[in-house]
């Protein structure tokens, strides 16, 4: 019988992501509901420092794949060496962090391990002795509950920053196992030829805490110096509706809804945007949502913990400096 | 080049979804469907693709009969010709059964290049993709925004946003690409357009015609299974902040994110 829960961990130039601190939390207590141990699986090149950490977070075991092949990710490696770590080892669930990297890898394992998958979860759960995953379908207009069929491992990703990390404990200790990599060069068919970094220094989308968003209402791209102020103030990512990205004044990576990003930040203050179904999709679970919007009728109010009722042009510099009492 | 649009109907984004009694599916009766956005831009590359190289682009749907009007609409947007998987064993799918009858119609077809959406707006899932490139045992490259094809036809570089970053990877070709928004701008199919899709070839297939094994389709097959679906948790209308002026507002605002919410 399969046993046991992975969280493949997910690390980029060396560093840990936030989303690996989620999933091996989680991954802790699934391990703990069901009574087995937690293995936490790392991947890349000279990573075998970080291997330490994750003990910390409560991995019971952390099987590390060393090896120049597996950094920068690619699909190829990962796949073919995670696979192999299954087949081998039989874990009965595998979790990973629904990030770009992470949905990628999930979708071509479940594929070529032929298993079910359940990608973007908010929740999961220990029910009767089974794992359950509670997932946002319709953009969030529904919430689906999944079961797994017979075959293993259980496969699922958490969807960024909402589950919750444990403190860490540097007490804890993980065996670590190296793991032999099995790569043949056949196999790697897809190449990263260049890395294009971000320069604006943001924090991303879908990893914020804070997001500051702002639609048709900003009314120019010269415009949104003013949430780009309040945003670096509060450490929060600068997001976009629908109608900004399309008239052209942020870039197709800032647009949250149905077809943009989905988040789910601790605060998430709308300025600006309507709340057309398709935006609230992407931004539904947010913990706080706070909307500033002249028109007392927007139906972003319907959904906002905090509405503010006045032109975004007085409130958003006021607000800047208001929270500044607070940091 | 010859390629290949995997093309999934879904529910119009405006769609309010209600429950169905059986608490695991959705009412269906109203629902207005259309071509899932992230295929348009995929159906758009690929015939961007085909007017600067020439070659056929396929359009491949796998549905109920309604599938045809994403087809045609692909076809009078530009494309060659559709092919409709559709078959009573079919209903009720889940991504994998799906990937493998899909695999099945393309195998024996001439690719160069297929192009699937990131992720279906319905399921939410954005398996698909990836599960065809591994049944055909070809590479995918997922999130693409944009495509460039080596001057000999036989590479490809695709850009692809991750946290934070834009990875250019390579592949040679025959690969599949998960396209997103961002990629280009899907073009309106015009009316003479819309005259020559229902002249254009759209071919309709069974799993019989397949030749595969109808038992491993359907619900009963399914290895993801829905238990219950229930409605988003409740969301209601919270404080209107108080205040004569717009400072007054913000200041409020500040002092109840810092002491109430908790998130200043
Ligand atoms: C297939 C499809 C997919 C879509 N996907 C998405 C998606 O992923 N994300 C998305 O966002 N949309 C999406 N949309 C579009 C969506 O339907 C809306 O059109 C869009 O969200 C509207 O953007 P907005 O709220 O910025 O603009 P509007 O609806 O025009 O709202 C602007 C708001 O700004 C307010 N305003 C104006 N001036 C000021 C001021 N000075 N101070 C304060 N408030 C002011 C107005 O009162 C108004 O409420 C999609 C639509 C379709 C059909
Ligand atoms: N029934 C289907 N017919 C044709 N293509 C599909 C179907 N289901 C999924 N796809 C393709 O796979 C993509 C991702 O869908 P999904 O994995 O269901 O989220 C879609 O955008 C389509 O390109």
């Amino acid at each position: 019988m399969a046993q046991g829960v992975w969280a493949i961990a997910e690390q980029r130039d060396g560093e840990l992501r936030k989303v690996t601190y989620e999933v091996v939390s989680e991954g802790r207590r699934i391990a703990d509901a069901l009574g087995q141990e937690l293995t936490a699986v790392l991947l890349g090149s000279n990573i075998k420092d970080k291997a330490t950490e994750l003990g910390h977070y409560g991995a019971d075991k952390v099987i590390v794949a060393d090896d120049p092949r597996l950094d920068p990710y690619t699909t190829d490696a990962y796949t073919a060496v995670i696979a192999q770590l299954v087949e081998a080892n039989e874990p009965a669930v595998l979790l990973m962090g629904a990030s770009a990297q992470g949905k990628d890898l999930s979708a071509r394992l479940s594929a070529r391990l032929g298993v079910a998958m359940a990608q973007d979860c908010t929740a999961f759960q220990v029910e009767d002795g089974n794992f359950v995953a509670i997932r946002p379908i319709y953009a969030g207009k529904a919430y689906a509950k999944v079961a797994f069929d017979n075959s293993w491992p259980n496969m699922a990703t958490a969807r960024p920053n909402v589950m919750a990390v444990n403190e860490p404990d540097t007490s804890k200790t993980a065996e670590i196992i190296d793991a032999n990599v099995d790569l043949s060069d056949d196999a790697l068919k897809t190449k990263v030829v260049e890395v294009i970094k971000d320069e604006s220094g943001r924090i991303e989308l879908t990893e914020a805490d804070k997001i500051v968003s702002g639609g048709r209402g900003m009314k120019g791209p010269e415009n949104y110096k003013i949430l780009e102020e309040l945003a670096d103030l509060i450490g929060a990512a600068v997001g976009a509706s629908r109608a900004a990205v399309d008239a052209g004044w942020r870039p197709h990576t800032d647009q949250v809804g149905q077809t943009g990003k989905v988040v789910s930040p601790n605060l998430y203050i709308a300025c600006g945007i309507s709340g057309a179904i398709q935006h609230l999709a992407g931004m539904g679970t947010s913990k706080v949502i706070v909307a500033i919007n002249k028109d007392p009728d927007a139906p972003i109010f319907q959904k906002a913990d905090y509405g503010v009722v006045a032109d975004l042009f007085d409130v958003v510099p006021a607000l800047a400096e208001e929270v500044k009492k607070y940091l | 080049m010859n390629i290949i649009v995997c093309l999934k109907q879904v529910p119009d984004t405006e769609t309010q979804i209600k429950i169905a009694p059986d608490g695991k599916s959705i009412v269906e009766d109203d629902i207005k469907w259309i071509m899932n956005p992230y295929d348009e831009f995929g159906v758009e590359e690929a015939l961007r693709i085909k007017e600067k190289f020439g070659g056929e682009v396929t359009v491949v749907g796998l549905g109920p009969k309604r599938v045809t009007e994403a087809i045609r609409t692909a076809l009078a947007m530009g494309a060659d010709k559709g092919i409709l998987i559709t078959d009573d064993a079919l209903e009720g799918s889940d991504s994998l059964a799906t990937a493998k009858a899909l695999t099945a119609a393309i195998k024996d077809l001439d690719y160069d290049i297929i192009f699937t959406g990131q992720r279906g707006i319905d399921d939410d899932l954005g398996l698909v993709g990836a599960s065809v490139a591994e049944f055909l045992g070809i590479p995918h490259i997922a999130l693409g925004i944009k495509v460039e094809i080596a001057d000999d036809q036989s590479s490809v570089k695709v850009h692809r946003p991750v946290e934070g970053q834009t990875l250019v990877i390579e592949s040679p070709l025959p690969v599949l690409i998960t396209a997103q928004k961002g990629l280009n701008e899907p073009r309106y199919a015009s009316l003479p357009g819309i005259m020559k899709a229902k002249k254009k070839p759209l071919e309709e297939k069974s799993l019989a015609d397949l030749g595969v094994d109808a038992s491993e389709f359907g619900e009963a097959a399914r290895k993801l299974k829905i238990i219950e679906l229930t409605p988003p948790p409740e969301r209601k209308a919270g404080k209107i902040i108080e205040g004569e002026t717009p400072q007054e507002k913000a200041a409020e605002l500040a002092k109840l994110l810092h002491e109430e919410a908790k998130v200043l």
